[in-house]
């Protein structure tokens, strides 16, 4: 009975060699489990939990640590050097803590460009594109999933082709689209190709699955009491979906704050740009770049949702794990 | 429960094991022929609907899907066509002309002195980040993958690089890497001189991949988190009985065993490396030279930049090409080195 959870938890001295084990790569589960209990664990008392050496625990600290350093470094060089004049900039030996902040910076970063304007833009597509995506992925990824019409699997088929074409390979077209319907040098491309085009593709497969996994018996209890379609869907289904629906969300704004090639080819207008393409404007008369001015819009470009995310950590991590997983 | 509303009529029965009853039964006969009654339409119900509920059904689907469905064929299926036909056209935009010109377009791209180089620029910067990426990933999962303190917060660090907004994180990285940067200057504490990381050939796609790497692998690293602790505790219990070292644990039954995450974060990386384009664009502009100029830059340069759709549309034909190819060529090998699917 002890002996178990102990032999799971510590370190056990190899008592034979793994030749048994080096079998071959499918069959290899269910012959050691069902070898497991035929073979007792011999000498109890040489199995005890060793102690590992709290050195092992320093050095496991010291390495994860370390590797940190280019994950956080990047970020916190921003901010700082975000607060220091231009001239301490590329100071050295290099500031970790600005010696006399300023915030030349910020003032700068909207004097040059409309930076509100821009804000006011990036915020409100995202939250645009995302209820869109939101509201029309799940409506198609219910009916995919719970309600049958002729031509579903064909259906389907066509929509998931979203997956596999890249946003990058249809932007010459899409351009010359927009640019005959005079949508050029507005929001509209964004807009519209964001919320129905391929990028919602992967949510519309999400909340399918989502779905699939419903009990059936909830909609047809409603169909019973006369609900209709739409009622079934919007008051039963959708509120139960809510962790599917908050993963399409948090990977969908981050992809509508992120996108880049797309604004710098619709739009040309700096009152219409996004952040991210509004943050590699930030130049002087002679084509310089500002760095205090564009590290401190930057870092109000990233610090927000950054923000977000350490208070709604698991969430985040979560939903974005079953976007992946289940995409 | 017929029995129960025949036995014990006026009260609720509080029977072990007996179901709760529905509401206060008026007569016993007529509350157990409802509730069969209430039962037999439910599974026929399930079994087949009335013809007007099916066919409204039907309808309910096709409004249901037209948004999405619509959207697709706008907005991706006749661009995609329209790809096909730009190609087999000299269209200069500034210049107005529109001509058909068959195979032209491909003749240049065959000619072109610089497809090798791209191509081959867009191979290097895939094939690195998806060896990398993975690489970097499955060891911080593994190592991760403890229940001991502090792990929410390597996590969290590890992962907060994704939530950062992606030019702006590349933008920092631009700023560091300069040749007057922070990572000359703190390699210059320790009396070494860094080079001009971006400016340079060798340096430059090789940090370009660097900085998407940190930028992405905790994405990775949380998918490879999520299919470790889906391995079945027992069989790594089983192993270890059986005598098997760590490292055997892990190439011989974790690795298997996570086979199915491997495939699937390998297709994402691999697609979303070739769709790298803000990177390039605000790190190194496509140079040195031509160096880091990989294919989706490529087009966008010669589309929007030098006015050339229709040899941007053959190089997008390429682009999708080769996304096709992967896709299928991965999907197949999945037979041979993914053990188990769920």
């Amino acid at each position: 009975m002890q002996s178990e959870p102990m032999a799971s938890d510590a370190a056990v001295p190899p008592v034979r060699d793994g030749a048994d084990v080096a079998g071959r790569g499918p069959g290899i589960g269910r012959p050691l489990v069902g070898r497991a209990p035929a073979r007792p664990s011999t000498g109890t008392a040489g199995r005890s939990p060793q102690r590992r050496s709290p050195w092992r625990k320093v050095v496991f600290y010291g390495v994860l640590s370390l590797m940190a350093v280019p994950f956080v470094f990047p970020t916190w060089w921003m901010i700082t050097s975000s607060f220091k004049p231009i001239n301490r900039i590329f100071a050295f030996p290099p500031e970790l803590w600005p010696s006399n902040p300023t915030l030349d910076g910020y003032i700068g970063a909207f004097t040059v460009q409309p930076f509100a304007l821009q804000y006011f833009n990036s915020m409100y597509i995202a939250v645009l594109v995302t209820a869109g995506t939101m509201l029309f992925s799940s409506m198609a990824g219910y009916a995919f999933a719970r309600i049958r019409f002729r031509g579903q699997g064909l259906l389907f088929v066509v929509v998931l082709t979203g997956l596999l074409i890249p946003a990058e390979v249809t932007i010459v077209p899409l351009f010359q689209m927009f640019n005959a319907w005079g949508l050029i040098d507005t929001h509209w491309p964004l807009i519209l190709v964001t919320t129905f085009g391929a990028p919602s593709v992967l949510a519309t497969f999400i909340m399918r699955q989502y779905f699939i996994t419903l009990p059936v018996e909830l909609e047809e209890a409603a169909r019973i009491d006369g609900l209709g379609r739409w009622r079934i869907y919007w008051s039963i289904a959708l509120p139960l979906s809510r962790s599917a629906l908050a993963a399409v969300a948090i990977f969908t704004f981050l992809h509508v704050w992120n996108l880049y090639l797309e604004p710098t080819v619709y739009l040309q207008t700096p009152e219409l740009f996004t952040l991210p393409q509004a943050l590699t404007r930030y130049t002087d008369a002679y084509g310089g770049e500002m760095w205090n001015t564009q590290l401190a819009a930057a870092t109000l470009t990233a610090l927000p949702v950054l923000i977000v995310f350490v208070f709604a950590q698991k969430q985040f991590v979560e939903g974005l794990a079953q976007t992946g997983l289940k995409g | 429960m017929a029995d129960a509303t025949v036995t014990t009529p006026g009260r609720a029965p509080a029977r072990p094991g007996g179901a709760p009853t529905t509401a206060p039964p008026s007569r016993s006969n007529g509350t157990s022929n409802g509730t069969s009654n209430g039962t037999s339409k439910g599974a026929r119900a399930r079994r087949r609907f009335t013809p007007s509920y099916a066919t409204r059904d039907q309808l309910t689907g096709y409004l249901f899907i037209a948004p999405q469905f619509l959207g697709i064929v706008f907005f991706v299926l006749v661009p995609l066509g329209l790809i096909f036909w730009y190609s087999l056209n000299e269209w200069n935009v500034l210049a107005g002309t529109f001509r058909f010109v068959g195979t032209e377009n491909f003749e240049k791209l065959f000619a072109d002195p610089k497809i090798a180089p791209v191509l081959q620029a867009t191979a290097v910067f895939s094939i690195g980040l998806v060896v990398l990426n993975l690489g970097l990933a499955l060891l911080l999962a593994v190592l991760l993958n403890r229940k001991v303190a502090g792990m929410t917060v390597f996590r969290t660090i590890f992962f907060s690089p994704v939530v950062v907004s992606l030019v702006a994180w590349t933008i920092v990285w631009g700023f560091l890497m300069q040749d007057n940067g922070g990572i000359n200057g703190l390699l210059q504490l320790v009396g070494v001189d860094g080079p001009n990381w971006l400016r340079e050939g060798p340096t430059a796609m090789a940090s370009v991949i660097v900085v998407q790497v940190f930028k992405n692998v905790g994405l990775n690293m949380v998918l490879f988190l999520a299919a470790l602790q889906g391995v079945p505790q027992e069989v790594q219990e089983a192993a270890r009985m059986d005598g098997a070292s760590d490292r055997q644990l892990f190439w011989r039954i974790t690795v298997p065993l996570i086979s199915p995450t491997i495939l699937l974060t390998s297709i994402i990386t691999i697609v979303g490396s070739l769709q790298v384009f803000a990177q390039i664009a605000v790190l190194t502009q496509g140079g040195p030279g031509i160096s880091t100029t990989v294919l989706v830059y490529y087009l966008f340069q010669q589309a929007f930049d030098f006015h050339h759709f229709g040899y941007g549309s053959t190089l997008s034909i390429v682009l999708f090409a080769i996304v096709l190819v992967l896709t299928v060529l991965q999907w197949q090998l999945r037979k041979r080195w993914v053990f188990y699917e769920n």
